[in-house]
């Protein structure tokens, strides 16, 4: 017998997946313990078979993979061993699921009060106009600006941070013993993060729910769970509670994933020559809509030039005004001290050869029907007019410059790499102009934290090699601490603060950057409560959701 | 509301250009027409002579583009002039109760097939897969697969023959509504049976195309039943495709079901558009076209209408 308080009891789950006719394992024999009123954190890669997890909790296997294997025991019931009646009838009462984008998980179709009813009245829990009551009361205790009125807009017209606070809500819903939260706040800014955070964990705390805490961010799981398990590639690597985790890993990859944040390049002499890239005095709109309002910074060669702000700062319009996808409405772009024309239509061929992109998704950013061949051949041809054999060298070159052996890859396709190589593959496509200036936009913000670690090492790498000029689009402050020399603070459209990176991360900030930098999660478990209370004392500025 | 009512007078206005340059084609395409009224309606008594006095008292003698003019200029008083067959018969009172008649057998068609469409469509997005997905997928696609005559000639031989239904189609005057649909039943079931299959199948596919959708899977997790997942949850996103494809359908039950008219003999606007051809009497065609293409603009408009209505994102902006 189990004792009394354990909640949720998984022993030795198996989960397959389906690889095209066969069955491959994605989760290899893990066990979960939960009791009543703990929050377990998940932790691991992508593919480590954390969400698969998570959903096995609920009986639950997405289309494509079946549970094969083991026992999933809540509350004394089995689940493998439930009809899909009695499974449905736990789901939503008495577990409930937080998913990672509310954005998608909310039905664009319907009000959010109108899903939030759904669950409480269809499973005979409480009458309409009571859920409704409820709801307005659990939407204040999530802080959700204007509770009263906020569950009869639709889901398009809720900022993301609102959402994902209100699907905690809706969650609530049938006060549930169990919570999955699988990574609710991935998708997030950090200043918004830390609001939902703060919410998640008033929340679960004052009903006494049970929670697993699925996510990737170390730092985020320290402030929300009381254990952590660790996972890779569908195993258990180790669990401890939190603060003996944090403070003493016991396994190597658990120490390699402890020490991601430690990658930071070497200080860079302060520029001497002219700067390569100099954006004057640029103002840009799209329709009547002014996204950029005056900003002006220098790029040069050999720096990386970190920009960074929330969504909707900006960031993203000042490179597509550099590359000349969108004219500025007032300023213009210096390249080597010479204008360049506005428009990349105007544009010759060198002055776009020197200005190359690495986008952030590196999945949708390769054509999917090109061998790794053509991808890179092709600005190598277009640009530098290379054929033949000539070609096939400078391929085979940048391959290895990127650190993968040009014999096994060089004709497979896209589809055929994992997500690091196809970031490395898009690096290798930018060199392959021969570039004097790189826009990375987010190239790391879709990776594992091992993975990006090697990407930004391989970008610093290249840099030094190169002599080349980096902007750095990102919202992760960790990566600009790793890898910028100077930082340019960006907020609705403004420079608020700009300067070299050591500057920027000693006080006195701008307030913005100081919101900013103080909202990075830390892993020290105590520092969402420290910093709240901070907060609170100083009746901090804050700008999200606003 | 506003943005739904200035957009439907942005789509009048275009359903007229278009409807403007459509009796444009049509002129255009029936002068190119081998042979002409005077001709056909002489045939072997034509003699220069006499093909010329006929030409000239029609007024087929004048400038194409004048009498383009002056026929623009009746239609959009809603005069087609008068029919070059029957030459006391306005054009209008020709088409009116043809039109009638259409109209009848295509709404008749209508009330059986989209509602059956949307309902075979939903169970089969519901059970997919299952033997009922398997036996409605493959009967809908025999029944399209057939020439309509085809399916015509067996319904005549299972339900005329047998003496519940009749065979010929034709519409007394004054009759009551009960006769009516007794008597265009055969036709409005074939027509059913030709149309059906693409609705359903669209129903399916754009209800199973959301089904990986994240909110979907959301609704599943909060216990909620498969037909509530279908219905409540993807449905009303699939709203847009769904009434695309019923309205192309409409327009089809409109204007090109003349093989169905000829078999059952039914006195519809295909059968009217395809003797008024072999006769050359180009009024009558021209405005049968006409209303056939404006057909395809209302029908168009108002799936526009529904899609817009039924999308949160363009009814309630931010």
């Amino acid at each position: 017998m189990a004792d009394s308080d354990l909640l949720l009891d998984i022993r030795d789950l198996r989960i397959d997946g389906k690889a095209g006719d066969d069955w491959l394992p994605i989760v290899k024999g893990v066990n979960l313990t939960l009791k009543k009123g703990e929050v377990l954190g998940l932790i691991g890669e992508s593919g480590a078979g954390k969400s698969t997890i998570g959903l096995a909790a609920m009986g639950f296997a997405r289309d494509g993979c079946r549970i094969s294997g083991g026992t999933i025991d809540f509350d004394g019931v089995d689940l493998r061993k439930s009809s899909q009646d009695n499974l449905r009838r736990l789901r939503g009462k008495r577990i409930a699921y937080v998913a990672q984008s509310a954005a998608a998980s909310f039905n664009p179709a319907h009000k959010l009060m109108e899903q939030y009813v759904e669950a409480p009245v269809r499973h005979g829990v409480m009458g309409r106009s009571e859920a409704e009551r409820d709801a307005v009361e659990l939407y204040r205790k999530m802080q959700l600006p204007n509770p009263e009125e906020i569950g009869f807009r639709f889901p398009h017209q809720v900022s993301g941070g609102q959402l994902q606070r209100a699907m905690t809500a809706m969650a609530m819903s049938c006060r549930p013993d169990l919570i999955i939260f699988d990574e609710p706040t991935t998708a997030l800014d950090v200043t918004t993060q830390i609001e939902v955070l703060a919410a998640i964990r008033d929340i679960v705390e004052q009903f006494g729910t049970s929670a697993i805490y699925i996510t990737h961010d170390l730092a985020v799981v320290a402030q929300m769970a009381d254990r952590i398990k660790i996972l890779l590639r569908g195993e258990e690597v180790e669990e401890a509670d939190t603060r003996t985790m944090l403070a003493d890993p016991q396994e190597d990859y658990t120490k390699s994933l402890w020490a991601v944040r430690s990658f930071k390049r070497s200080a860079q002499d302060a520029p001497k020559s002219e700067p390569v890239v100099s954006v004057r005095n640029v103002s840009a709109s799209y329709g009547p809509v002014q996204v950029l309002d005056d900003v002006s910074f220098d790029i040069h060669a050999r720096r990386t030039v970190a920009v960074v702000g929330e969504s909707g700062s900006g960031k993203s319009t000042a490179a597509r005004v550099i590359t000349g996808l969108l004219p500025p409405t007032h300023g213009e772009v210096l390249f080597d001290g010479t204008p360049l024309p506005a428009d990349y239509r105007k544009r010759t061929r060198d002055q776009l050869r020197h200005a190359q992109m690495i986008y952030q998704m590196a999945d949708t950013a390769l054509n999917p029907k090109l061998t790794i061949r053509k991808l890179i051949g092709r600005p190598a041809q277009m640009y530098l007019g290379l054929r033949g054999r000539k070609l096939n060298e400078r391929i085979r070159e940048l391959l290895h410059l990127i650190e993968m052996e040009p014999d096994e890859f060089i004709d497979r396709l896209p589809s055929e790499l994992s997500g690091g190589q196809k970031q490395r593959i898009g690096i290798a496509r930018a060199l392959a102009a021969e570039p004097r200036f790189i826009i990375c936009d987010e190239v790391t913000s879709a990776l594992d934290q091992i993975v990006a670690e090697g990407i930004l090492k391989l970008l610093d790498r290249l840099q030094g090699e190169l002599n080349l000029a980096y902007m750095f689009i990102t919202h992760d402050l960790a990566t600009v601490k790793a890898i910028a020399d100077d930082v340019v603070v960006m907020q609705k459209g403004r420079v608020v603060e700009q300067g070299p990176k050591e500057e920027m991360f000693r006080p006195p900030h701008h307030p913005y950057t100081d919101l900013l930098l103080s909202s990075v999660p830390e892993m020290d478990p105590d520092w969402l409560t420290n910093l709240l209370e901070e907060r609170k004392s100083k009746d901090h500025p804050t700008s999200a959701d606003a | 509301m506003t943005l739904v009512l200035r957009m439907i007078a942005q789509r009048l206005a275009l359903g007229l250009l278009t409807l403007f340059v459509v009796s444009l084609l049509i002129f255009g395409a029936t002068e190119l027409l081998p042979g002409d009224f005077a001709e056909a309606v002489l045939g072997q008594a034509a003699t220069p002579e006499t093909v010329a006095a006929i030409r000239r008292e029609l007024g087929l003698d004048q400038p194409l583009v004048l009498r383009y003019v002056d026929w623009l200029w009746g239609a959009v008083q809603f005069d087609f002039g008068s029919s070059l067959a029957q030459r006391n018969r306005a054009v209008s009172d020709l088409i009116a109760t043809r039109l009638g008649n259409t109209l009848f057998l295509a709404l008749y068609a209508a009330a059986m097939a989209v509602p059956l469409a949307l309902t075979l469509g939903i169970l089969a997005a519901l059970w997919r897969n299952s033997l009922f997905d398997r036996v409605a997928n493959s009967s809908a696609l025999s029944a399209i697969s057939f020439p309509e005559f085809f399916v015509a000639y067996i319904l005549i031989y299972i339900l005329a023959q047998g003496g519940w239904f009749p065979s010929m189609a034709r519409l007394p005057a004054g009759a009551d509504l009960g006769e009516k649909l007794y008597r265009a039943f055969l036709p409005a079931l074939t027509l059913t049976l030709v149309v059906t299959a693409h609705m359903m199948r669209m129903t399916r596919a754009a209800i199973i195309n959301l089904l990986a959708s994240p909110y979907i899977e959301m609704a599943r997790l909060k216990g909620m039943r498969p037909s509530r997942v279908i219905v409540h949850h993807a449905l009303p996103n699939a709203i847009a495709p769904i009434v695309n494809v019923i309205a192309i359908n409409l327009a089809y039950l409109i204007t090109g079901v003349v093989v169905v008219e000829v078999v059952f003999v039914y006195p519809g606007l295909g059968q009217l558009m395809v003797d008024s051809v072999s006769r050359r009497d180009i009024p009558v065609v021209q405005a049968v076209a006409l209303i056939f293409a404006a057909a395809y603009v209302l029908l168009n408009l108002t799936a526009d209408v529904i899609s817009t209505l039924s999308n949160p994102r363009l009814m309630h902006r931010k």
